[in-house]
């Protein structure tokens, strides 16, 4: 039998660059992967000041030092960012997934709005809670 | 010309053999996680910076520690399967499984002591 020939197939996602040039579209699907999982460092650093709160008064103070200074500032504004970015372009993976929007202008518009929206959802959430 | 009959076609649960399962259940906890993150976002970002006794207090009363406590179980599931797809996408063979093993208990681990913090402020 005659050996089956191999198919040399480009591998995706690897990579916007050499094989696909930028776009919104794959731009803006990637980054709600990482965003997502960036994520997780927020959500560690949040757990652990809610379980020094919980403990005590001198683990509390440790915590709440690490939380509430630049670094902490750092991490809860980057993860602010990235849950709003995140919520947006889940919102529109919903509505992607309900058939909608898949016209190439339109899914375009839709990863400017992502963009857009989660900067400017994250300034509002700021104000809000200064 | 499809040798296949369309009963074929419909039996089991495809090459994955458990259907659409995995994205439905991400579907789920995405919309409950639209409801819940906005607000949680608002009272975390409200109890951050504040006295150990807010702090305490906020979460330990009802609806804080209610809202905290989905967030956690509903976040943390929803974190374990996103990150067993990518993990899917990116490794094989045992590097996969010790990656999903991985990420699968952290997730758990930190929902699991959130709920105790939880759990000691507002008891």
């Amino acid at each position: 039998m005659a050996e089956p020939k191999r198919v040399e197939r480009p591998m995706s996602p690897f990579m916007i660059g050499p094989y696909y040039r930028p776009q919104m579209t794959s731009i803006s699907s990637i980054l709600t992967r990482i965003t997502g999982h960036a994520l997780v460092a927020g959500v560690i650093l949040g757990v652990w000041w809610l379980l020094a709160a919980a403990t005590s008064e001198a683990y509390f103070a440790t915590a709440n030092a690490v939380a509430t200074s630049w670094f902490g500032d750092l991490v809860f504004t980057g993860s602010m960012w990235a849950v709003w970015y995140h919520y947006l372009a889940g919102l529109r993976h919903l509505y992607f997934d309900a058939g909608h929007g898949l016209e190439v202008p339109t899914a375009e518009k839709l990863g400017w709005a992502c963009i857009i929206g989660s900067v400017v959802l994250t300034v509002i959430t700021i104000l809000l809670v200064q | 010309m499809r040798y296949i009959t369309p009963r074929k076609r419909a039996e089991g649960r495809g090459a994955a053999h458990h259907g659409t399962e995995h994205h439905w259940s991400m579907t789920v906890s995405a919309v409950g996680l639209a409801f819940l993150v906005p607000v949680w976002l608002y009272v975390f970002g409200k109890a951050l910076g504040q006295s150990r006794e807010v702090v305490v207090e906020t979460f330990g009363s009802p609806f804080p520690a209610i809202l905290t406590a989905l967030l956690l179980v509903v976040g943390m599931r929803h974190f374990a399967m996103g990150a067993t797809t990518m993990i899917e996408d990116y490794a094989r063979g045992s590097v996969r499984k010790m990656l999903i093993i991985f990420v699968t208990c952290l997730a758990w681990v930190i929902a699991a002591t959130g709920l105790f913090a939880l759990a000691r402020m507002a008891l």
